[in-house]
C-alpha cells in the first residue's frame, strides 16, 4: 500500500524543521518572527501529513501497518517502524497538540526563542518515534531521548523552582527507565530478537515474566504516573511553561499507558494476571487520594496536575481490567485526557500570561470581564469531570464498566473519584471564574485574543465531538484491542492447561 | 642453518614493531633536538611529536599483517591494533590540545611532548604484551613517564605534590604487580600468557596462583584507577597541568584496560570464576564511588576524576561477563569514553579568563548565553557521559550491560544502572549551570585546535547512532581475536 516511508516522514519532519531553525541566524525581530513561523508551519504540516495514516488506516487489521524495516546495528537494533490500532491515534494526538503548543508559546516565550522552538520540535520527533517504534531498542532510544528536551524546557523556561522540578522529573523517569532497559536486554537474550512484532508472540517463561513485568512497571508507573511515584508530576507541571505542561499531560503521560498496552499486557500476560490487583489497588489510591489532594491545592496548575494523576488511575484500572470495555475505555480516556488536560493547561496559560500568577486566590469573578473565556473554561472543566456529552465521559464510563465486570468493589471505589473530581473541578471554577470581581488587578483584564481563540475553539469542538460521536476512535482501536484481549485470554488458558497437566503427572 | 632461519624470522617479525620503533627513535631524536636547541624549540618539538604519532597511527592502520614477534612476547592481533589506534589517538589529541596552553601559560618545556611520546610507546608495548615480563617493561616505561609528566610544572606546589603522590602509590602498585607476577611464575613455571593458561588447564588452580592473580589485579586496578586503588586519581587530576590531565584521562587508561583484558582473558581463562568475582567487586565499587563522590565536587578536574573512576567501573562490567560480547563492550566503551573525555577536556582547557585558567564548575554558569556553541557541545557530551540515548554514551553502556545480562550477572547490572542514575545527577548539575543560571564572567575566545577537537567529539557523540553498526563491526572483530 505505501512504499512511501510515511511514518519516518512524520517522525523526522519536526527534526528537519529544527535543523532549519538552527540555521536561522539569531536575534533580530525578523528572525524571531521567522522562527515562530517556521515552527508553526512545520508542526501544522506534520499534522496534515499524519492525517494521511488515519485516512489510509485499515480498521480491519489487528496487526501493524505502514511498516518500515531496515537493518541497523547488527542484531541488537533494527530500524523498524509501524502502527496498529493502539498506537496510531497517539501519533495523531501528538501531531495535533503540537501546533497549539507553539501558538501558546507565541508571545509568552521571549528569552532564547530559537532554542525553545528547537527543543519542542526535537521533542516532537522523539514522541512520535515512541509510538511508531517496533523495535525494542529503538523504542527505548526514543522513550528516553525525550527526557533531554523536556529537561531543558522545564529548566530554562520554567518558573521559580524550575531547577528542582527539572531534576526531579529527569531522575525519577531515568531510574524507572534504566530498569526497563535491563529487562529489554534480558528479553533480547531470551527471545534472540528485539523486534516487537516477534516478541509479541514469543512465550516468555512464567518465572521470568514476573521480573520483566516489574521492571517495565517501574518505568511506566513513573511515567504514567501512578501513586506513589507521582510526586514528580505536580512539580514538573507547575514549573514548566504552559506548552511544556500541555505536552507533559497530553503526550508524555500517555507513554506509560501505551507501554502497558504494548509491552506489559501482551508480552507478559501471566504476570499481568498476577499483578492485576496490585494495579487496581494503586489505581484506586491514585483516584481517591490524589483527588482529595487536588481539593486542597492553592495553585491552579498543581490542582490540574493532581487531577491528571487521578485520571490516569482510571486508565491503569481500565487496562488491567483486561477486557474489551476496560482497554477501549483506557485508550479513549488517554486520548480524551490528552485533549482536556492539555486544554486546561492552555486555559491556565491564558490567565497566567495576563496576571503572571497561578494562585487561585489571585483570581475571582473573571466571568464579568472574560465571558468567552468563562464558557471555554467551563466546557473543559466539565469534560474533566466527565460530564456526558464530553469526551471525558466516554473513557471514564467504559473503564468503570470494564472493571465492574471484573470486580465490583474496585468499580465502586473508583466511582467515588467521579464525585470527587466534580468537587475539586467545580470548586476551582467557582473560585476563579464566578463571584464578584473584587481584585483591583483584574479590573482591566481582557478576554480571549484572536490567537487564543484559535487555540481553544478547535479543542472545544474536538472535546464535544468525541463526547457525542466516539465511533471513529473505536473503529480504529477495535481490531487491535480485540486481538490483544483474546491473545491474553489464550495465554492464560494455555498456562492453566499446562499447570493442570503438570499436576496430573 | 636452523638457527639462522630462526633469527631471520625474528628480524622479519620486527616489521610488526615498526610503529613502536618509530616512536622510540623519534622520541630520542626529539629529545636531542630539544637539548641542543633549548626551550625555543618547544613548538617544533610539539609539532614533530604530533607528526610522529600520526605516522605511527597511519602505519598501524594500513599494515595488514599481524602475528607474534620477539619469541612470542609481542603480539599484534586485531585487538592490539584497535587499542593501539585508540591510545595513539588519545595521545595525539592530548598534545594537539596543549598547543595554545603552552604558549599562553609560558609552559615552554620541550620535554613535555617527548615524555608523552615515550609514555605512548610504553602503552603500545603494554597493549601488545603477551608475556608478563614484556608487560612489566611496557608498564614501567609508561608509568615513569607519567610520574614525571604529573610533576612537570615544577614551580607549582600542587603539581609536584601530584607527581610525588602518583609516584609513591604507583611504585607500590608496580611492586604488587611484580610480586603477583613472580608468584604466578613460581606456580606455573611460565611468564608467557599461553604457557600460563596451558599450565593452569593442565594442573588446575592452586592457592598460590590465585594469590598471584589477586596481586596482579590489584596492580592493574591501580593503573585504571578502579576502586579501592583510586585514591591518587582526584589529586593527580587536580594537581597536574590541565593538558596533562586530559592525557591521563584518555590514553593510559585505554592501554591499562587493554592489558587487563588480555591478561585475564588470555592467561587466566581457566580460572575465570576466580577473577570474575574480583572484577565484579571492583566494578561495583568503582561505579558506586564514582557516582556518589562526584556529587560534592566543585573543581571540574576533580569531578572528571571521579567520573573516570565511575566509567572504568562500567567498562569492567563488560569484562566481568568474560565473554566475547563483554570484551566487545569493553573495547567500545573505551573508544566512546576516550572521545567524550577528550571533548570535555577541550572545554575545560577553554575555561580561561583574562587573569588565567579557572577550574570551578561554577565558572561555567550561564555559558549558554556567553558561548552557545561551546555550551551546546558540552551539554551533548554531558548527556552522553550520563548515558542518555541517542548519544554515544548510551551505546557504550548498553553493550557492556547487555553482556552482563547474558552472563547472568543481574545484581551487577542492576547496581550499575542505578549508579548511572546517581551519576546522571552531577552531569545534569553542569548542564544546569550552563543553561539555567545567570552568566558568570566571559571566557577568552576558544583556541582553534580546541574548537576542532570539541566539534569533532560533539559530532561523534551526537551522530554515533548513525554509524554505530560500522563501529561495532570493527570492535567485534577486535574482540573475536582474543577468543
Amino acid at each position: 500500500m505505501s512504499d512511501w516511508p510515511i511514518l519516518s516522514a512524520i517522525t523526522f519532519l519536526p527534526l528537519a524543521g529544527a535543523i532549519i531553525i538552527m540555521l536561522i541566524p539569531a536575534d533580530s525581530a525578523i528572525a524571531a518572527r521567522n522562527i515562530r513561523n517556521v515552527t508553526l508551519f512545520t508542526t501544522v504540516f506534520t499534522f496534515l501529513i499524519s492525517l494521511y495514516i488515519w485516512v489510509n488506516f485499515d480498521n480491519s487489521i489487528s496487526g501493524f501497518q505502514f511498516v518500515e524495516k531496515y537493518k541497523w546495528i547488527g542484531s541488537f537494533m533494527e530500524y523498524h517502524m509501524g502502527v496498529d490500532g493502539i498506537s496510531m491515534l497517539f501519533v495523531i494526538l501528538t501531531t495535533f497538540l503540537m501546533p497549539f503548543c507553539i501558538l501558546a508559546s507565541w508571545e509568552s516565550i521571549q528569552k532564547n526563542l530559537k532554542e525553545y522552538m528547537v527543543a519542542f520540535l526535537i521533542l516532537e520527533t522523539f514522541m512520535i518515534g515512541v509510538f511508531c517504534a517496533l523495535d525494542l531498542m529503538l523504542f527505548y532510544v526514543f522513550f528516553e531521548a525525550g527526557l533531554i528536551p523536556m529537561f531543558l524546557i522545564i529548566g530554562v523556561w520554567g518558573g521559580k523552582r524550575r531547577v528542582y522540578a527539572s531534576f526531579k522529573f529527569f531522575l525519577y523517569t531515568l531510574i524507572g527507565s534504566v530498569l526497563m532497559l535491563l529487562a529489554m536486554m534480558a528479553m533480547y537474550w531470551q527471545a534472540g530478537t528485539t523486534d516487537i512484532s516477534e516478541l509479541l508472540v514469543h512465550p516468555f517463561p512464567a518465572s521470568m515474566q514476573t521480573w520483566l513485568w516489574l521492571a517495565f512497571f517501574a518505568s511506566f508507573a513513573v511515567k504514567m504516573p501512578m501513586w506513589p511515584v507521582h510526586t514528580w508530576l505536580p512539580d514538573a507541571h507547575v514549573e514548566a511553561p504552559t506548552a511544556g505542561s500541555v505536552i507533559l499531560a497530553g503526550i508524555l503521560l500517555k507513554m506509560g499507558g501505551y507501554g502497558f498496552l504494548r509491552f506489559s499486557v501482551p508480552m507478559f500476560p501471566l504476570a499481568s494476571a498476577d499483578f492485576t490487583y496490585l494495579v487496581f489497588a494503586l489505581s484506586i489510591i491514585a483516584i481517591i487520594y490524589t483527588s482529595l489532594v487536588a481539593l486542597m491545592q492553592e495553585d491552579i496548575k498543581k490542582l490540574i496536575a493532581y487531577s491528571s494523576v487521578a485520571h490516569m488511575g482510571y486508565v491503569t484500572m481500565g487496562i488491567f481490567a483486561l477486557n474489551m470495555n476496560g482497554i477501549q475505555g483506557g485508550i479513549y480516556q488517554m486520548l480524551s485526557h490528552g485533549l482536556v488536560s492539555g486544554a486546561l493547561f492552555l486555559c491556565v496559560g491564558v490567565v497566567y500570561d495576563r496576571m503572571h500568577t497561578r494562585e487561585i486566590a489571585a483570581y475571582g469573578g473573571l466571568v464579568n470581564r472574560m465571558p468567552k473565556y468563562a464558557v471555554v473554561f467551563l466546557i473543559f472543566t466539565l469534560a474533566n469531570v466527565g460530564l456526558p456529552g464530553t469526551s471525558g465521559f466516554v473513557g471514564e464510563f467504559l473503564t468503570l464498566i470494564g472493571v465492574f465486570q471484573v470486580n465490583t468493589w474496585v468499580a465502586m471505589f473508583a466511582t467515588t473519584g467521579v464525585i470527587l473530581s466534580a468537587a475539586y473541578a467545580l470548586w476551582l471554577y467557582r473560585r476563579v471564574v464566578f463571584g464578584v470581581l473584587e481584585k483591583e488587578s483584574l479590573k482591566t483584564i481582557l478576554d480571549l485574543s484572536g490567537r487564543e481563540k484559535l487555540i481553544l475553539y478547535p479543542l472545544v469542538a474536538m472535546v464535544i465531538l468525541f463526547g457525542i460521536y466516539p465511533v471513529p476512535v473505536f473503529d480504529v482501536t477495535n481490531a487491535s484491542v480485540e486481538a490483544l484481549v483474546s491473545n491474553y485470554h489464550e495465554a492464560i488458558e494455555a498456562a492453566k492447561i499446562t499447570a493442570q497437566a503438570s499436576l496430573a503427572n | 642453518m636452523k638457527e639462522t632461519m630462526q633469527s631471520v624470522m625474528e628480524i622479519q617479525n620486527l616489521g610488526l614493531l615498526v610503529p613502536e620503533l618509530w616512536l622510540a627513535i623519534g622520541a630520542m631524536v626529539l629529545l636531542l633536538i630539544g637539548v641542543f636547541a633549548g626551550p625555543r624549540s618547544t613548538t617544533q618539538v610539539t609539532g614533530l611529536s604530533i607528526a610522529l604519532i600520526v605516522a605511527a597511527f597511519t602505519w598501524l592502520l594500513l599494515m595488514k599483517e599481524g602475528g607474534e614477534a620477539m619469541n612470542g612476547s609481542f603480539i599484534l592481533d586485531p585487538f592490539a591494533r584497535f587499542m593501539k589506534l585508540l591510545a595513539l589517538t588519545g595521545s595525539g589529541l592530548a598534545i594537539v590540545m596543549s598547543v595554545t596552553y603552552i604558549r599562553r601559560e609560558r609552559f615552554e618545556t620541550f620535554e613535555y611532548p617527548v615524555l608523552i611520546l615515550i609514555a605512548t610507546l610504553g602503552m603500545m608495548l603494554m597493549i601488545s604484551a603477551n608475556d608478563l615480563i614484556a608487560l612489566y617493561l611496557g608498564l614501567e616505561l609508561q608509568s615513569l613517564s607519567l610520574y614525571v609528566l604529573a610533576a612537570i610544572n615544577r614551580d607549582s606546589v600542587r603539581s609536584t605534590e601530584a607527581g610525588l603522590k602518583y609516584f609513591v602509590l604507583g611504585a607500590l602498585s608496580s611492586g604488587m604487580l611484580l610480586y603477583g607476577a613472580s608468584l604466578i611464575y613460581g606456580f606455573t613455571g611460565h611468564t608467557d600468557f599461553v604457557g600460563i593458561a596451558e599450565a593452569m588447564a593442565g594442573s588446575g588452580r592452586s592457592l598460590g596462583l590465585i594469590f598471584g592473580l589477586v596481586f596482579l589485579l590489584a596492580g592493574f586496578a591501580f593503573k585504571i584507577s578502579a576502586v579501592p586503588f583510586h585514591m591518587w586519581t582526584p589529586d593527580v587530576y587536580e594537581g597536574s597541568p590541565t593538558p596533562i590531565t586530559a592525557f591521563f584521562a584518555a590514553a593510559p587508561k585505554i592501554a591499562a584496560m587493554a592489558m587487563l583484558v588480555r591478561v585475564v582473558i588470555g592467561a587466566f581463562e581457566p580460572v575465570a570464576l576466580d577473577w570474575q568475582q574480583i572484577i565484579v567487586f571492583i566494578s561495583i565499587a568503582s561505579m558506586t564511588l564514582g557516582a556518589f563522590a562526584a556529587i560534592g565536587q566543585q573543581n571540574i578536574k576533580r569531578l572528571m576524576a571521579y567520573s573516570s573512576i565511575g566509567h572504568m567501573g562500567y567498562a569492567l562490567v563488560g569484562l566481568a561477563a568474560g565473554t566475547q560480547a563483554g570484551v566487545n563492550g569493553v573495547i567500545l566503551y573505551m573508544l566512546i569514553y576516550m572521545v567524550m573525555t577528550i571533548g570535555t577536556f577541550a572545554c575545560i582547557l577553554a575555561m580561561r579568563r583574562k587573569e588565567g585558567m579557572v577550574e570551578d564548575i561554577s565558572d561555567l554558569a550561564g555559558l549558554s548565553q556567553r558561548n552557545p556553541v561551546m555550551a551546546l557541545f558540552l551539554t551533548l557530551l554531558m548527556f552522553s557521559l550520563a548515558g542518555i540515548p541517542p548519544l554515544a554514551g548510551f551505546f557504550a553502556k548498553y553493550f557492556v550491560f547487555v553482556a552482563a545480562i547474558e552472563a547472568g550477572l543481574y545484581a551487577l547490572a542492576i547496581i550499575g544502572v542505578l549508579a548511572s542514575v546517581v551519576g546522571a545527577y552531577y552531569y545534569l548539575r553542569i548542564i544546569k549551570l550552563m543553561w539555567f543560571d545567570e552568566p558568570a564572567d566571559e571566557f577568552v575566545p576558544m583556541a582553534g585546535e580546541l574548537k576542532v577537537v570539541l566539534t569533532a567529539s560533539g559530532l561523534f557523540v551526537t551522530f554515533y547512532i548513525f554509524f554505530a553498526g560500522f563501529v561495532s563491526d570493527a570492535t567485534s572483530t577486535a574482540a573475536a581475536s582474543l577468543f
